[in-house]
């Protein structure tokens, strides 16, 4: 695959750097979410974080089942400020 | 050269073994999860000098200092930004306190002064500023981004041959009078032990439980979690709220613009004791309490997208001041640090590593007011400035 591949579409991250971060030695999932920003975008990692756990597993020879998931932020979705602490415009 | 152990693999464990390894040290550094797992992770990203006693004012002078070069220093990009600190005050007494803070401050070279709301509004345009009074202002303080931050000292310390482990949980210390011979550790299930001829606790939060494995007891420094929270909204144009504001007043509320996406980290001293030391849940009371504070200091936060909240420690001693010092002969503690391990990180990491190795440092830390036997004697210090 070539380097402009984007994992995530969110933060905008490709294949390149996932990998090259892997190489260094961070083989983390939690540690590359951080320092590339996966997951961390408005679609919580719904896209993106699938594709991290194949090319982990791929570059480090283990199985995609025995890598922990990150762990997900509450909401869901991305909720209006104004929505929960009301207001005259709700 | 001798065999130094690091206990935590936050940022203080970690800036510690790449400052312990500068001095020729080899150093074995053990985290139990993933490097930044604990505390580190989960900050605000905050620095700064604006604290109301002499000891944090200059340890803060002397870690900006080294902040300004971290970049250059570890050859990393770490987003650091002199972007500031604004406190606003909303009541005449409390901007008596802000000069007296100000006029400590300016004493020891930082250069904090009082501003006017008008000038208060041309640095954060998104400020209400109907409720405040005055603001202490010091564009000198800052944020750094924790990821590639701890990342940073992490690549340069392995480079000088530090043996960083992680997944990697300490379980036991073997103690012969009052030093530590040797350090056991379990990873993948394997218990292990490797001789060392010191070792530092730099595990914060979990600190008493390394002190109790070292045959003191449990609460000689009494550290406490207390669950802290921050909300994060989608990124804003950059510039709306740069600097972190925050009233005390105010539960201690606080908004800051991540420097990297512009999202606004929103804070407050809404807290609760952990109910244990993996209690990262977050919690709506907190998210309904933040918010309404936020949208005091910033009305137009009103129609953002919040798109996360999460939960960490603050790993608090009585008097909110970190423990520094030495526990035993060749047995150290950095924790506690409530609420300003980060931005202390680079001045205290330095000092420890200079005390381990050679025995005094050129840091200007007081060893006295940080000094861990100090709860022992019920000897309490002036209580540190708590916000992020
Ligand atoms: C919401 C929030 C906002 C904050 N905002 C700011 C801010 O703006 N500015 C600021 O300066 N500070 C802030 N802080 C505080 C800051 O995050 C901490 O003070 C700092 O990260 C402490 O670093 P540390 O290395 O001492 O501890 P930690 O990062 O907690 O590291 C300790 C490590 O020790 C490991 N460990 C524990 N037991 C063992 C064992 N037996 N074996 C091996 N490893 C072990 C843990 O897993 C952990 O990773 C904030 C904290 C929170 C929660
Ligand atoms: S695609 Fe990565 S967070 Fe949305």
């Amino acid at each position: 695959m070539s380097g402009k591949v984007i994992i995530c579409r969110c933060n905008d991250v490709t294949i390149d750097e996932i990998e090259a971060l892997i190489d260094e030695g961070v083989t983390d999932i939690e540690e590359i979410k951080r320092l590339l920003r996966i997951g961390m975008g408005p679609c919580q990692g719904r896209t993106c974080i699938p594709l991290v756990l194949s090319i982990l597993a791929k570059r480090t020879g283990k199985k995609p089942e025995e890598i922990p998931l990150p762990r997900a932020r509450v909401p869901i979705r991305p909720v209006r400020v104004g929505v929960i602490v009301g207001g005259d415009d709700e | 050269m001798s065999k130094v152990a690091v206990i935590g693999g936050g940022i203080i464990g970690v800036a510690t073994a790449y400052e312990l390894a500068k001095l020729g040290e080899e150093v074995i550094l053990f985290e139990k999860s993933y490097f930044g797992s604990g505390s580190t992770f989960r900050c605000a990203t905050g620095i700064r000098a604006q604290f109301t006693d002499e000891a944090n004012i200059r340890l803060m002078k002397h870690s900006v200092r080294r902040w300004e070069g971290l970049e250059e220093e570890l050859g990393f990009d770490i987003n650091f930004r002199q972007t500031g600190y604004l406190f606003l005050a909303t009541s005449e007494e409390e901007v008596k306190a802000f000069k007296n803070n100000i006029r400590l401050q300016n004493r020891f070279g930082v250069p904090t002064r009082l501003i006017g709301m008008e000038e208060a509004k041309e640095i954060v345009p998104i400020l209400n500023t109907e409720p405040f009074l005055a603001g202490a202002w010091n564009p000198k303080d800052g944020k750094a981004n924790p990821f590639k931050t701890l990342f940073a000292y992490l690549f340069r310390a392995r480079e000088m041959g530090v043996d960083a482990r992680e997944h990697t949980e300490v379980v036991a210390l073997e103690r012969e009078g009052d030093t530590i011979k040797a350090v056991k550790y379990r990873s993948n299930g394997r218990v292990e032990s490797v001789k060392v001829d010191a070792v530092l606790n730099a595990a914060n939060a979990w600190a008493p439980l390394i002190n109790e494995m070292a045959g003191l007891k449990r609460d000689l420094v009494p550290i406490k979690a207390y669950k802290h929270q921050l909300v994060k909204t989608e990124p804003l144009e950059p510039g709306q709220a740069e600097p972190l504001v925050c009233p005390p007043s105010w539960n201690d509320a606080y908004i800051i613009q991540d420097g990297e996406d512009g999202g606004i980290i929103c804070g407050a001293g809404i807290e609760h004791e952990a109910r244990g030391l993996n209690d990262y849940e977050p919690t709506y009371d907190f998210l309904r309490g933040v918010l309404r504070y936020a949208t005091m200091i910033a009305p137009p936060l009103k129609y953002a997208h919040i798109v996360r909240q999460w939960a960490g420690f603050y790993a608090k001693t009585p008097d909110k001041n970190p423990a520094i010092g030495r526990l035993l002969d060749n047995f150290y503690i950095a924790a506690g640090f409530s609420g300003h391990g980060f931005m202390m990180a680079p001045a205290v990491a330095q000092a420890v590593a200079e005390l381990m190795a050679n025995g005094r440092s050129r840091v200007p830390l007081d060893w006295e007011w940080y000094d861990p036997y100090r709860f022992e004697r019920g000897e309490l210090r002036s209580s540190a400035f708590q916000i992020g």
